[in-house]
């Protein structure tokens, strides 16, 4: 259909096909440049933190915060007035879980804002793989993970956390967590890609997080639980990091609970991944 | 205006970097039947199109009217619902990828991450086109000094004013060279002095080889840049065409005459309008002959040669001496007014064109 009308070049007039034998997209990104280009993207999401220093805010305050917290307000009730350090040690691999889930809520928060921006459409019409931009922005924000999760240990020290496996059972439990934090990160990009506004994001985060969060072993017992919710912790998957945490920190079972952790966090990579990237392909 | 002055040779080196893409020759962009719906609105309703190697082609049109639909779908942010467009010779639909690589595009919001600083900006966008350190760095700089960037070089984007971020966007644009650039209402909401500005860099990078499509709502602009014009509205062309070309096409002019004794200036225009030789009718618009005593002219709309030679007859032959004459193709703006038949609210005249007659 044309509604062209007739003032038009006769040069004009031919329609321009490509003659390319192919046809097909067939510049595909190669795996050194996708690197470059997901560096150079991170770069960008390091010097905005930069930028603004308050954004390590909550990476930084939040560990202090509910460390202090949880130990001081539940501590006693939970191990006795004054056995406050016991409760330490079954706390601190659970907030480690916590603090993961935390950080990945931000990310779809983030998200949202980032991507309302006109810098997104510049990378969108770029030469880049467009799953760059969101590797780039994980890399990052597993980095700001890392240091809360440091800063979240030193505090525990500092309350009398102690380590009574290795070094390496708590560098395997920093990294499961980090594994999973990152799976996490997945689900809430794609929620922060589908919702229109980050108020709502964190509206629908905040409803999901809350009973993950407290309906887990992260903070007591599940022993301590009516059945029912029981049942509940045992599938809750942060319940699965915190046991696998507690156990290479503090010795106990590991093998189940660290496996159901990454099937987890490969499960959900798996699964949001792709979606996570279709959206960010097709929102306009 | 500075303009090439400081020709960017690496730009023109590249330039060929569509050969064997297999593109009609001189055709960069070529649009056909394209349609793009958002729910039950027609934002595209079979828009064709061409741009020329080389050259501006202002695509027109009142808000909402598809343009930036258009540039979308065009630069791989949308994908139509049907027809088909090639940029440099790439399909945008099977070839997203490598048309990526041929284009740049400013859009009507500032295109740079606003927490970083010009040059972070510019060197970010370098690697993203595959530079390497060292060509990212020196390519910012030379942008950064192209458009007298230097000085705020290192501070964010966010403190500059809008006609620096405007600027930074198109350098942003220029870094990997693009054959086909894309600007969206390049201007909107810039003061006149920043406008200009811009208007000079898009007539230096037309200079330098680029192709332009600009699409835009101000007809001041697409005289100023454009060598030929689509017209939209509704999402479909509803005209295209050189300048003059849509110009002609609308018909009608305005006589303007300048007497020799501007005393008689309203004795002149009744004598006209007695006569019944002006048109009463032009550009859509109700008209009628209207004397502008501080100009010292008489502006006499006509329709054609003919009334041209009357209304000039009529003069001589009652004895009144004429100093001048010019006749006045339509502003763009009333030529928009005419074609789409929709107030605008922004008919102008300060751009007329003038075409001298005999004095």
């Amino acid at each position: 259909m044309s509604t062209t009308t007739t003032v038009e070049a006769p040069a004009q007039q031919t329609p321009s096909r490509p003659r390319r034998t192919t046809g097909s997209d067939d510049v595909r990104i190669g795996m050194r440049a996708n690197l470059r280009h997901i560096g150079a993207l991170a770069r960008r999401n390091m010097l905005q933190i930069k930028a603004d220093p308050e954004s390590m805010f909550d990476a930084v305050l939040m560990p202090i915060i509910f460390i202090l917290l949880f130990v001081y307000v539940f501590g006693g009730a939970m191990f006795g007035s004054g056995n406050q350090e016991a409760y330490v040690n079954y706390l601190v691999p659970g907030l480690m879980a916590m603090m993961g889930l935390n950080i990945a809520m931000a990310v779809g928060t983030g998200v949202n804002d980032d991507f309302k921006k006109g810098v997104m459409d510049r990378f969108r019409t770029m030469p880049i793989a467009r799953s760059s931009v969101l590797i780039a922005k994980m890399v990052v924000e597993v980095g700001r993970m890392l240091v809360a999760t440091t800063i979240l240990l030193i505090m525990g020290f500092i309350l009398g956390l102690s380590i009574s496996t290795s070094v390496w059972g708590l560098l395997a439990a920093v990294g499961l967590s980090l594994a999973f934090g990152a799976s996490l990160m997945w689900i809430f990009i794609l929620l922060g890609l589908t919702m229109k506004t980050a108020q709502a994001v964190q509206g629908v985060a905040m409803l999901v997080l809350m009973p993950l969060q407290f309906g887990s072993s992260i903070f007591a017992k599940p022993t301590t639980m009516p059945g029912w919710l029981q049942s509940f912790t045992d599938y809750n998957p942060l319940s699965n990091l915190a046991d696998a945490a507690r156990g290479l920190m503090t010795g106990g079972p590991v093998a189940h609970s660290a496996l159901m952790t990454l099937a987890w966090s490969v499960g959900i990579t798996l699964v949001m991944a792709p979606l996570a990237v279709a959206k960010f392909r097709k929102r306009t | 205006m500075a303009a090439g002055t400081l020709v960017d040779m690496t730009r023109i080196d590249k330039k060929p970097m569509n050969s064997g893409a297999g593109v009609a020759a001189g055709t960069a962009v070529s649009v056909r039947g394209l349609v793009k719906h958002f729910g039950d609105t027609k934002a595209l309703d079979g828009v064709d199109l061409d741009v020329r190697e080389g050259t501006v082609l202002g695509v027109l049109g009142p808000n909402g009217a598809g343009k930036t639909t258009l540039v979308r779908c065009l630069s791989t942010l949308l994908v139509p619902d049907s027809g088909s467009a090639t940029v440099a010779g790439f399909d945008v639909v099977k070839q997203p990828r490598q048309l990526r690589r041929t284009i740049g595009l400013t859009g009507q919001y500032a295109s740079v991450d606003e927490k970083l600083s010009g040059r972070e900006n510019l060197y970010m966008i370098g690697r993203l086109l595959d530079l390497s350190r060292k060509d990212a760095r020196s390519r910012a700089d030379e942008l950064l000094e192209r458009f007298s960037l230097t000085d705020a070089a290192k501070r964010p984007a966010m403190t500059y004013s809008g006609g620096m971020r405007r600027r930074l966007d198109l350098a942003a644009s220029m870094i990997g060279h693009p054959a086909v650039l894309y600007l969206d209402e390049p201007t909107t909401g810039l003061d006149p002095r920043t406008r200009n500005e811009v208007w000079d860099e898009v007539r230096r990078m037309v200079a330098e080889g680029a192709t332009v499509l600009l699409t835009t709502q101000y007809m001041e602009e697409a005289e100023q840049l454009a060598s030929e014009l689509t017209v939209i509205d509704h999402g479909k062309v509803i005209a295209n065409g050189g300048v003059n070309e849509l110009k002609a096409k609308v018909g009608g002019r305005t006589l303007q005459i300048r007497p020799t004794d501007p005393d008689q200036l309203g004795a002149m225009a009744r004598a006209v309008t007695e006569a019944g030789l002006d048109a009463h009718f032009l550009y859509g618009h109700s008209a009628g002959t209207q004397v502008i005593p501080d100009e010292g002219v008489l502006n006499v709309p006509i329709l054609s040669d003919e009334q041209l030679t009357a209304v000039v007859g009529l003069l001589g032959a009652r004895g009144y001496g004429i100093a001048h004459i010019g006749t006045h193709l339509p502003s763009l703006d009333e030529v928009f007014l005419a074609i789409t038949g929709q107030k605008t609210g922004a008919a102008q005249d300060t751009h007329r064109e003038t075409e001298e007659v005999a004095a």
